[in-house]
């Protein structure tokens, strides 16, 4: 087991290094550095810097050492907190992201929550009754999941909210709300707004997940076991309850791995479209106005926090999973 | 047919018989097949369907609604629209556009129209379909126009092209990433195998949408589009493979201790041989299903990075920079049917899903 935890451990060090290195691929990507597009910044808004200041930054920056030192120094200020500065905002990068990256996370981890509670007992419910009118209804909800781009759903949801109810619908705060500080009454608002885009977020995955439980359930449904229980007169409900639901879960939650990246990379784009305050539309503006080191914050900061929530789900799926805790492996 | 004679066909089919018989029972991948090949046949003659230069713009044809062809007229059967009446409603001062039955445009086939190459090589005036005569702002505007007055029809036709095309591409780079670092993978097993995996792992627990943005973003804005075309095409697939070589490593796995291969090797064929001519063909089927898995959401891809404006730029025409344009919640209050563009991106993928579902129980005809 301590094995395990080592290996899962190792991984999550190692996929953070090459998010790193790949968030640093992206801030030097564009032509010039850093200074020459502070630079070009300044003079946009009037003032200028000598080429000595120019000069100066640089050598602070370490932009005259080698690529591989560049990235040194860049690594270990970040490990230190220190992001730089966004060059659209004139401030330190984390206090420009401020609040957003949570409010992704909360949005995306509210997908996942309802992705379970939709998925599982819908998965188990087609599983058991196989090609009823339910199975082909569900099926069909879920294909036609998969089908839409959540962006696009996102869009079709506002275009009829607006046509049929008159509704704006989108935003995680009620007006009165955007701005305020933390309190028990935002809170709340927050979690009347959170449904939608999670809805939203929640669909494609859940579709997904249904298809694997399904086929999980019906695999287990096949075996012996089942027809043993059966003969010996448990009641059908407990059969399937208590023994094949549990043996079809551990593939169905392992699945958690491959969702959460997909929902936190499905949550930049919706909340373009809903307008929620995430980091979505930052990151965009981000890189329209090649603010590289707000951009790249946000990528590496993301793909961190998705690596450690998907470390998370897999140590609790060990908790919940006696044969990966007996045996390291599933 | 008798059971026994039955049986003599089973046994003599070979395995793409086998294969097709399976398939054809699975009625929505057969009716999804049909559609698939209708979309890749509109994108061939895209130019031809269309009844407008999807360029071409016109502030006086600005947001015309959908316009209906109607088939009969007092005379029996003869194809017409209505001629469009612009009108300012003096409450909002919106264009407001009414059929003027007065003018009757005769619809006609094979009408000539802009120029266009044909096949990309045969230059021709010819369209399907079009209005004869009328001023140059009268036309057919099947699913009405945008903002600048371009036919929307016409662009979603021509947009076929690229959006298909783009998913083909990638795929296609995907595909041989995944045989390749697959089959290594499962060929080989021990060090080569363990990094190839974890790899794989790094790759898919990254959120990829901030990743292709941040790569995407940095395209120069001097690239004309056939780069950036290729350029988007390398980063979808870059990201793609990885399912792919899932499934070819597991193929190569399961097959590598089977009889035909151990016979393979001790009739003394070598490694290449034996993974190209006597290990592939076992799984083609298996690999054209999880392509045809892949295609969708490589398709997805191309449409997102576009709707968000990181993927091509206009003046190339996709799915995804037409459904830019019905991005803002008061525009498509006035103009609904920008929302169109999004019909044939949830038909193909929903196709491609079924295609790639009806495949894969397919792929296997002995089990």
């Amino acid at each position: 087991m301590l094995m395990y935890i080592a290996r899962r451990l190792a991984l999550a060090v190692v996929t953070c290094v090459a998010i790193s290195v790949l968030t640093f691929i992206i801030i030097r990507l564009p032509p010039g550095d850093f200074v020459d597009a502070y630079i070009a910044n300044l003079a946009s808004t009037g003032s200028n810097i000598t080429a000595d200041q120019a000069q100066a930054m640089r050598v602070e920056y370490g932009l005259d050492r080698p690529v591989y030192i560049q990235y040194t120094l860049w690594i270990s200020r970040v490990v230190g907190g220190d992001f730089g500065v966004s060059m659209m905002w004139r401030r330190p990068v984390t206090e420009v992201i401020g609040d957003r990256l949570w409010l992704t996370m909360i949005v995306s981890l509210s997908a996942l929550f309802l992705t379970w509670i939709i998925a599982l007992p819908i998965g188990i419910y087609s599983a058991v009754r196989q090609y009823s009118i339910g199975d082909y209804f569900f099926t069909m909800v879920g294909f036609i999941g998969l089908a839409i781009p959540n962006f696009l759903l996102a869009l079709i949801l506002m275009y009829l909210g607006f046509r049929y109810l008159g509704l704006s619908v989108g935003g995680l705060f009620s007006a009165e709300y955007a701005q305020a500080p933390w309190s028990f009454a935002k809170a709340w608002d927050l979690f009347k707004h959170i449904p939608l885009p999670a809805c939203v977020l929640a669909l494609a995955g859940t579709a997904h997940q249904i298809r694997i439980m399904r086929a999980n359930l019906l695999d287990e449904l096949r075996k012996p076991y089942v027809i043993t229980a059966r003969a010996k007169g448990i009641p059908e409900r407990r059969v399937i309850m208590k023994y094949p639901v549990r043996a079809a879960l551990n593939p169905f939650a392992s699945s958690i791995a491959y969702v959460f990246p997909y929902l936190v990379s499905g949550s930049i784009i919706v909340s373009l479209v809903l307008g929620l305050p995430t980091v979505g539309p930052l990151l965009l503006q981000a890189l329209v106005a090649q603010d590289m080191f707000l951009a790249g914050t946000i990528v590496l900061l993301l793909g961190v926090m998705t690596v450690v929530g998907t470390l998370i789900s897999d140590l609790l799926l060990m908790w919940i999973e006696p044969r990966l805790r007996l045996t390291g492996h599933s | 047919m008798s059971g026994s004679l039955a049986d003599e066909r089973l046994a003599e089919a070979g395995q793409l018989r086998l294969t097709w018989w399976r398939f054809k029972r699975h009625k929505l991948a057969v009716i999804s097949l049909f559609i698939v090949i209708l979309f890749y046949t509109i994108a061939i003659f895209a130019d031809f369907l269309a009844t407008a230069d999807p360029h071409a713009t016109d502030a006086r044809r600005s947001y015309m609604p959908p316009q209906g062809i109607h088939l009969f007229d007092e005379n029996g059967f003869n194809p017409h629209v209505y001629g469009l009446k612009g009108q300012r409603d003096m409450k909002t001062f919106k264009m407001v556009y009414v059929p003027d039955p007065s003018r009757k445009l005769q619809v006609e086939f094979f009408v000539k129209g802009y120029e266009y190459d044909l096949f990309g090589f045969i230059p021709t005036t010819r369209h399907l379909f079009g209005v004869v005569g009328g001023t140059p702002v009268d036309g057919v505007f099947l699913l009405g126009t945008d903002q600048l007055g371009r036919d929307l029809y016409s662009r979603l036709v021509v947009a076929t092209r690229i959006s298909l095309s783009i998913g083909l591409a990638s795929v296609t780079i995907s595909l041989i990433l995944g045989v390749l670092l697959g089959g290594l993978s499962g060929l080989y097993g021990g060090i080569i195998d363990t990094i190839i995996q974890r790899v794989i792992e790094v790759i898919r627990s990254i959120p990829t949408i901030p990743l292709w943005m941040g790569v995407a973003a940095a395209l120069p804005n001097t690239w004309t589009v056939i780069q950036v075309y290729f350029a988007i095409t390398l980063i979808i697939s870059l990201i793609g493979w990885t399912e792919l070589a899932r499934v070819v490593r597991g193929r190569f796995l399961a097959l590598r201790e089977e009889d035909f291969v151990i016979a393979a090797e001790l009739a003394g064929a070598g490694q290449m041989r034996i993974m190209l001519r006597h290990m592939l063909p076992s799984f083609t089927s298996h690999i054209i299903a999880a392509v045809s898995l892949a295609l969708p959401a490589m398709i997805i891809s191309e449409t997102s990075l576009s709707f968000l404006g990181l993927g091509l730029r206009p003046p190339a025409i996709s799915w995804g920079i037409l459904l830019q344009d019905a991005q803002n919640v008061q525009v498509l209050a006035g103009a609904p049917w920008l929302l169109l563009a999004a019909v044939p991106v949830v038909l193909v993928i929903l196709a491609f899903n079924f295609l790639g579902d009806g495949l894969r129980d397919a792929a296997d005809p002995y089990g």
